[in-house]
């Protein structure tokens, strides 16, 4: 008994690493086939990207913006600090909230789409195809969707921090009665622009694990429709994890 | 035909995943020009054996030479350059589902081939012609049939002008006309290219119309080979009973996977 419990984790610890280890080679095989990217293939992963995931993006950010200020405005006028309340949403927005809830979204959306798209092809042997014919599946399949994931996320980080403070603003003049030129004073005072470009750098990163690990997980897919859908699952699972444990050793290097 | 030095010659062969040995030291020859039917009932490693030959699968031990060349310890890159003469017809098509038909076809094509715009849709119309499909080129394959994704398949494994052209289970799932279509289709196109076809199957009618020759396997072991005639007339319990659609008995049955 206690020695098959012991197996099964051991078991699951030697599979993690595999899987840890053939993730890192996929990546590194990505960056070595960067120069392969077909242009047109990105541009077009990029448009279908971006257009898929900003609304929701979008959407996610305006909340959050105005619930953060719902949370802080009020507080902070009785303390008498009403003027720090634009300047603390929008540095908590640019540094931590947009990246990670960007990364959470777009890993919910395109990473379980990718992991989808590419595992169908795996399972009815499109991969194989692609082999045969003498066509990299990593320069063919996974390249343009990493290019097109690392550069479309700044992108979205950007709208989702005008979208974000906009909302920001709306709770905190409406419901708290923060004057507008005190919120926009606060924010040009307070908040710098390296808290905007660091929350760029962490959502490439972030773009970067979602792109391999979809990707992985789909090329990877067990045979069969449910294959399938259990890659889908596990790359979302996983790409959120691993965003959370990254954003907090990025924060350190890039705040701190 | 036989004289000559084969296209892909196995020795020893064996494959295996951890402890199940799926192919044990096999020896297969193809010829140029022939086209050997590798039959045996599902799940005896036939696909497996195709899988070595394209560089899909590394063989645990023995040797594969294809061409000449050792390939056993090939990577990616070289096996690329020896798949630029070699076409692969799929058990499911494996068409690209986001290209249409035409794309598909003209994949290979557009990648290790400097054509003109329009050398490449001749290319293609003619292709499509030949398996018998004209006017599908702007369709998409989720529009298409079993046996259209099948013939649309060939198409683009033909469409580099391979040397070698591997066939898996190209009649699974056809009705029993579209069966036979496919089997003379496969016939024709060794006749007009005269390109080696290896082709993978567990359909005797097939086998008996469309190869030279046939190697029969079973558990992972090669039975027999011979040709068409003297696999009819074969005496090999083995051999007798798969092709009258016989249950093997048990003394047959020797390290059953």
């Amino acid at each position: 008994m206690f020695q098959s419990i012991c197996e099964a984790i051991g078991k699951k610890i030697i599979n993690g690493c595999a899987a840890a280890g053939r993730m890192s080679m996929l990546f590194m095989e990505t960056i070595k086939r960067l120069k392969d990217a077909d242009m047109k293939e990105v541009f077009r992963q990029m448009a279908l990207l971006g257009a898929d995931s900003l609304p929701i993006v979008l959407m996610t950010i305006l909340c959050t913006g105005m619930v953060f200020s719902v949370q802080t405005a009020k507080e902070f006028v009785r303390f008498g600090a009403a003027s720090s309340v634009g300047g603390i949403v929008a540095i908590a927005m640019a540094r931590e909230l947009v990246p990670v809830l960007t990364g959470v979204v777009v890993a919910g959306r395109i990473g379980a789409a990718i992991a989808a798209e590419i595992g169908t092809m795996k399972v009815t042997e499109q991969v194989d195809a692609l082999r045969v014919m003498a066509a990299n599946p990593v320069s063919f399949l996974v390249v343009p969707r990493f290019i097109a994931i690392v550069l479309m996320m700044p992108v979205l980080v950007v709208f989702a921090n005008l979208i974000g403070n906009i909302g920001g603003w709306v709770v905190a003049h409406y419901y708290a009665g923060i004057g507008t030129f005190t919120y926009e004073n606060s924010i040009k005072v307070l908040a710098e622009t390296y808290d905007m470009v660091g929350g760029m750098i962490k959502s490439s990163v972030f773009g970067a694990i979602i792109a391999i690990v979809g990707c992985y997980k789909g090329l990877n897919a067990p045979n069969g429709a449910e294959g399938v859908g259990l890659a889908t699952t596990a790359s979302v699972v996983l790409s959120i994890i691993l965003i959370f444990i990254t954003n907090y050793f990025l924060s350190i290097l890039l705040y701190v | 035909m036989y004289e000559k030095e084969p296209v892909i010659k196995i020795r020893k062969l064996k494959i295996a995943f951890g402890s199940k040995v799926v192919l044990d030291e096999i020896d297969l020859d193809l010829y140029p020009g022939e086209t050997l039917a590798v039959i045996g009932p599902s799940g005896t490693g036939k696909s497996t054996v195709l899988k070595v030959m394209t560089g899909l699968l590394a063989p645990t031990s023995g040797s594969v030479v294809i061409q000449g060349r050792e390939v056993s310890g090939f990577g990616e890159a070289e096996w690329d350059e020896l798949r630029k003469f070699m076409g692969v017809v799929f058990q499911y098509s494996a068409l690209f589902d986001f290209l249409t038909v035409g794309e598909n076809v003209a994949f290979g094509l557009r990648r290790h081939f400097n054509l003109s715009e329009e050398e490449i849709q001749a290319k293609v119309t003619d292709l499509l012609q030949m398996v018998g499909l004209p006017d599908t080129a702007k369709m998409m394959p989720s529009e298409l049939s079993g046996g259209m994704k099948k013939r649309v398949g060939l198409a683009r494994a033909l469409a580099m002008q391979p040397q070698i052209v591997f066939y898996d289970e190209p009649t699974a799932g056809l009705d029993p006309v579209m069966t036979m279509t496919i089997s003379r289709l496969i016939r024709k196109t060794q006749q007009q290219l005269g390109v080696a076809s290896l082709l993978v199957t567990h359909d005797m009618e097939s086998a008996f119309l469309a190869a030279d020759r046939i190697a029969m396997l079973y558990n992972g072991r090669i039975v027999q080979v011979g040709t068409v005639p003297e696999i009819k007339n074969s005496t090999n319990p083995v051999v007798r009973a798969f092709i009258s659609g016989q249950e093997l008995k048990k003394e047959d049955l020797n390290g059953k996977q």
